[in-house]
């Protein structure tokens, strides 16, 4: 691959994962784009940043994913436009919109210019990512959405939401049916948007930290791990080998967390009470080790910049080793259980499909993108510390419905119970925490593969250490789409089953 | 499905006492709470969730509460599908502007009387997230607030504590905070 070298302005970016960061511009920028997409890669993010203090502009900022690893381009805007992305990589149109509801800068030839996640409490003309921004006071009416309208024989709607009957996060789905079968689903996101990104400028390192790690609650060691990797990238900062150990230990141990939770309400939405009970007995066992162990139940705010906050207590090791052998027995008697029960069998076969050419379409990513026959795993492809020794084993399945997203989880598992194993045993000793230099400016990228999908961070430091821009990106934000596709020609209620098989974060993309 | 059965089976019953540990701050008025529950919705006290923008932690031992060693079901709490069959109304998260129509309507669809928890530190204050273009700073700011319970986020014991206060009568405003 020479095709980097050739133009000196893209440069590898110090730090735990393979990335190149660099400057182009806006006119090579689809060239790029298409080159990536030829190669078989994707689009992770499309975001922007006010730089008209220093450059006196805008910035496009776009990561993709290639055969290399990460690719930040940054690109300098001429004016307020920039040629849209979505016909190269579909996932980009909601980006464009979130871009223009946040910093008004204009997608040429984007189809779609609905708003996304502005519903009114700022006005079509204010920006809340330009440093000038003044909040409007008193906050904006909401305003009507115009939900595409289906219409034909029989044709009815049915909305849903933002308050749903679950325990759930916020969201409006727009159901158009014929009788009990889908012909389409339009989601409206959004409702939680809390500027995030607004809130972190200025911010020091140790109270971003806290923030990364309440992006997406059920994430949060995720997005702390790729909060600290970009700020370490920039401060050119090596935590020691046993913090990163016990970094992967807690994503891990996140993974299994989540998925046993997801199980349990896969069962409950399937109608069976009885295997929401075993997976949520068991999780809730796992979450009081992690309080008894960490601290945290969720194991928030563990990761801090060069380090991590709480190493193992002496027996914590000799306790999570013996929770292993339990935990994974248990699992394998449930998972023995579902495929022998018909009627449940009977509800996730065939369910909510995502085939594989449609995956691959639309760039999905993560767990469901496994499901669907999309092979991205970072563990894999680009294993960081201590990933790079223990090649891991990546699930995938071909089939993209309910069963496979069931069954990657259960693959998944079963290997970061083995991960898990091998961290305990093989944990080397050192310092927790490097001590952490003064900021400076620059620019950095973290990368971690979630429990969810890929978990990405930019970040932008001032000259004062302080935060200039960061911009977090749940693999929600790509797979959102995917959900409507893949409730096509179901039932209606079939839906709660569907959407809980990918089990999306609304926090994280609404930001 | 035998395996079930057996799993079911050797398992036993997991639920613990309701508070099923006793550190200090929990007085031991729970128990005269929990009857006082029991006396006036008789084993049926329904309670609705109102995500207003939290990050999903909340939500996340909010589910936990179901887990069956909290046994709420034994306590008479269930989570119901309509703020019409609520008596308590859960509001986790800081209130995005965007929610804030969505929880004043789910409020005045619970018929009366009614209490409200505010869950979480970004219930009660905005927390992290604070007040902005984006967020209103509370929940108190948009409908009156029986109790809060602060925590990031709170531990299913503490939501508990938070429920069975509120319907109690006779509470602090606010639970302590969480201990580490």
């Amino acid at each position: 691959m020479t095709r980097d070298d050739d133009t000196p302005e893209i440069t590898p970016l110090a730090g735990a994962i393979p990335a190149r960061h660099g400057i182009v511009a806006v006119s090579d920028l689809r060239a790029r784009s298409l080159t990536v997409k030829e190669q078989g890669g994707r689009l992770i993010s499309l975001w922007g940043s006010d730089e008209r203090a220093t450059t006196g502009g805008y910035h496009l900022q776009v990561a993709l994913s290639d055969s290399d690893g990460l690719l930040w381009l940054s690109v300098p805007l001429p004016s307020l436009a920039y040629p849209a992305l979505e016909d190269i990589f579909p996932n980009a149109a909601r980006m464009q919109r979130t871009l223009h509801d946040l910093l008004g800068l204009h997608p040429e030839g984007a189809r779609d210019l609905r708003p996304w996640v502005r519903h009114g409490a700022w006005s079509a003309h204010d920006f809340p990512l330009r440093k000038d921004f003044v909040p409007p006071c008193p906050a904006g009416r909401l305003e009507d959405y115009p939900f595409v309208a289906v219409t034909g024989q029989g044709v009815h709607e049915i909305p849903v939401g933002p308050v749903h009957a679950g325990i759930i996060e916020p969201g409006h789905f727009r159901f158009a049916v014929v009788g009990e079968r889908v012909l389409r689903l339009e989601e409206r996101l959004g409702y939680t948007h809390k500027g995030l990104e607004k809130r972190a400028e200025g911010m020091d390192l140790d109270t971003l930290m806290r923030l990364a790690g309440r992006v997406s609650g059920d994430s949060t060691v995720a997005f702390s791990w790729a909060t600290a990797m970009a700020a370490e990238s920039i401060l050119a900062l090596k935590p020691p080998p046993r913090a990163l150990w016990i970094r992967a230990l807690l994503l891990e141990r996140e993974r299994i967390a989540q998925h046993l939770g997801d199980l349990g309400y896969l069962c409950n939405d399937a109608g069976l009470a009885a295997g929401f009970s075993q997976f949520w007995i068991l999780r809730e066992e796992w979450l009081r080790t992690q309080q008894q162990i960490f601290g945290h139940r969720l194991l928030m705010d563990q990761i801090t910049v060069g380090g991590v906050e709480h190493d193992l207590y002496p027996d914590g090791a000799v306790e999570m080793t013996a929770e292993l052998g339990r935990v994974e027995l248990r699992v394998r008697q449930l998972d023995d259980m579902l495929q022998e029960h018909a009627g449940v069998q009977d509800r996730f076969l065939s369910t909510g499909r995502v085939k594989p050419d449609m995956a691959a379409r639309f760039g999905m990513i993560g767990l469901a993108g496994r499901a669907s026959a999309q092979a991205w795993d970072l563990r894999v492809q680009f294993p960081s510390v201590p990933y790079d020794h223990c090649d891991v084993r990546m699930a995938t399945q071909s089939s993209g419905d309910v069963a496979a997203r069931v069954r990657v989880r259960f693959e998944e598992i079963h290997e970061s119970v083995r991960l898990l194993r091998h961290f305990l045993v093989r944990m080397p000793h050192s310092a927790l925490q490097t001590h952490c230099p003064p900021g400076c400016k620059g620019s950095g990228a973290g990368w971690v593969e979630g429990w969810r999908g890929e978990v990405f961070v930019a970040l932008q430091l001032d000259a004062g250490g302080k935060v200039q821009r960061w911009h977090p990106v749940d693999p929600s934000t790509t797979n959102w789409p995917l959900v409507e596709q893949a409730i096509m020609g179901n039932i209606v209620p079939d839906f709660p089953l569907i959407n809980k098989s990918f089990n999306l974060s609304y926090s994280g993309q609404d930001l | 499905m035998a395996g079930l059965l057996r799993q079911i089976l050797s398992l036993g019953l997991l639920g613990e006492a309701l508070p099923p540990t006793q550190p200090e701050w929990m007085s031991a008025e729970v128990d005269h709470i929990q009857q006082s529950v029991l006396r006036h919705f008789g084993r049926s006290l329904g309670v609705r969730l109102v995500d207003a923008g939290s990050c999903n932690g909340c939500e996340l031992e909010i589910h936990a509460l179901n887990s069956p060693q909290y046994n709420l079901a034994g306590a008479g709490i269930r989570f119901v599908a309509s703020p019409r069959h609520a008596d308590i109304l859960l509001v986790t998260g800081p209130v995005s502007r965007h929610m804030e129509e969505a929880l004043k309507r789910t409020y005045d669809a619970i018929p009366a009387p009614k209490w409200v928890v505010a869950v979480g530190d970004c219930g009660a204050t905005g927390g992290l997230f604070g007040e902005s273009y984006a967020v209103c700073g509370g929940v108190s700011r948009i409908i009156p607030v029986t109790v809060t319970v602060p925590g990031c986020p709170p531990s299913p014991l503490r939501l508990l504590q938070g429920i069975l206060t509120a319907v109690s009568g006779s509470a602090p405003n606010s639970l302590p905070p969480q201990p580490e």
